[in-house]
């Protein structure tokens, strides 16, 4: 049964939002992370495994059936598109810093391997998306900042570890055991992408510390929605 | 099948028994690194997934094996803190692992505990390896190891709640994976898509180590 091709606009919150700013300076997001880090995570992660808390910030279940990805489809459709939307906006990104050139030698080399890994990615998640017929979302129109190697580095840590948390976010609301094991393989790979960047910049490889933290598909779309052109 | 080992020094790990019984768990994780070795870190998952099916099952069974192999991890970085070797960037590093792998420990025993489980007992290791090179052979074979074995049990998992913390955990052993392969002047990010378990080659590895 082909799904609709529907799909609406993601809706648009505003430019100035917290989280916006948090994504576009370097020390906002280091508060950020403190803030939402440290030695909570042991507790979070037992109450996450069987306590019936319904206060836990670690539980990737969607609460109230929605996962906030259906206005890119039904069910894993609408997850894989949602996926598929951060591996187009991860590609483009890549590839702005690629053209840019900001950078030699290693780390040239690192981001590239990084760009064509997550376009690679992007195809993965088109086929799967086609191969449950659905209708893959579009390639979106996106703008990065690139003023500095050092800047665009932080934003590259920025959202490489946005998006592991997003699939990690997304996990346990997928229905299909075979979509599951193609998001936990991209998933393990924006980790090492994640840990990679943030040693460049000199922050840490785990700044959840031991125990990585999901982000929600609002949070992490008002992440992005500034470096999507309308 | 060539004599040539893929992981040479998989095989040479030793998973040694407590108390004369091996564990479920241990003998899942001998029988991995068994095969390891011999078909390469990629095809150690099936085993684990036909053999939990075989017995223990179930969300406890999946969490006891992840135990086994974080036992695993966590004596080796603590052992590393001095074994290795290690200065400046890599000993900082190995302290980080040794800290994050006994966390991995303690959450995951109480939350088999949590589940009406009977956590896995700790098993004795023997690591061969006299200097930092050797250890960040075996640190890169057990990261990338650790990853696959939980992607490829994770869609096993019956409870969202277990997926959430197994995704919580095998992001953080990604993150290690790719550290301790830049120490190694190694491509941190190898493939696009990490390989999972899968799970043809499990009985055939595992039957020579099953009593």
């Amino acid at each position: 049964m082909p799904e609709s091709k529907e799909r609406e606009r993601p809706t648009v919150p505003p430019a100035d939002s917290a989280i916006a700013r948090v994504v576009k300076d370097p020390v906002s997001r280091r508060k950020f992370m403190a803030l939402t880090g440290g030695s909570a995570a042991l507790a979070a992660f037992l109450a996450a495994c069987g306590s019936d808390s319904g206060t836990t910030t670690t539980s990737t279940a969607s609460s109230g059936g929605t996962t906030g990805t259906e206005q890119f489809g039904k069910g894993d459709i609408g997850i894989l598109n949602y996926a598929l939307t951060l591996e187009y906006l991860e590609t483009a990104f890549y590839k702005d810093v690629i053209k840019s050139g900001l950078f030699k030698g290693a780390e040239l080399e690192t981001i590239k391997k990084f760009g064509s890994e997550e376009a690679e990615h992007v195809a993965a998640l088109t086929a799967a998306v086609k191969q449950m017929g659905g209708t893959p979302a579009p390639m979106p129109k996106t703008k990065f900042p690139l003023s500095s190697a050092k800047s665009v580095l932080e934003l590259a840590s920025t959202v490489e570890n946005l998006g592991a948390a997003a699939y990690l976010g997304q996990a346990a609301n997928i229905k299909s055991p075979a979509v599951l094991a193609s998001a936990l393989a991209i998933h393990s790979v924006e980790g090492r992408h994640a840990s990679v960047l943030n040693t460049l910049i000199g922050e840490s490889i785990t700044p959840d510390g031991a125990f990585a933290k999901p982000a929600d598909a609002a949070t992490v779309l008002k992440s992005v929605e500034p470096f999507i052109v309308s | 099948m060539s004599n040539e080992l893929v992981h040479p020094e998989l095989a040479d790990v030793h998973v040694v028994e407590d108390s004369g019984d091996l564990s479920r768990s241990e003998v899942i994780l001998k029988g991995a690194l068994a095969a390891g070795a011999v078909y390469g870190v990629g095809m150690v998952g099936p085993f684990v997934r036909n053999a939990l099916a075989m017995s223990d099952g179930g969300d406890v069974g999946i969490l006891n094996f992840a135990l086994t192999l974080e036992y695993l991890e966590s004596t080796f970085y603590k052992e590393a803190q001095t074994r290795a070797k290690a200065s400046g960037e890599l000993k900082s590093l190995i302290g980080l692992l040794a800290s994050d792998e006994q966390q991995h420990v303690e959450a995951l025993t109480a939350s088999i505990k949590q589940l009406g489980g009977k956590p896995v007992a700790e098993p004795k290791f023997d690591f061969p390896y006299s200097d930092t090179a050797g250890f960040l052979k075996l640190a890169q074979t057990f990261e990338d190891t650790g990853v696959s074995a939980y992607n490829g049990a994770a869609p096993s998992i019956k409870s969202k709640e277990v997926l959430g913390a197994a995704g919580s955990i095998v992001q953080v052993e990604a993150r290690h994976a790719a550290a301790i392969r830049l120490q190694n002047k190694q491509e941190p990010a190898p493939d696009a898509f990490d390989p999972s378990l899968d799970e043809s080659q499990v009985l055939t590895a595992v039957k020579p180590f099953i009593q």
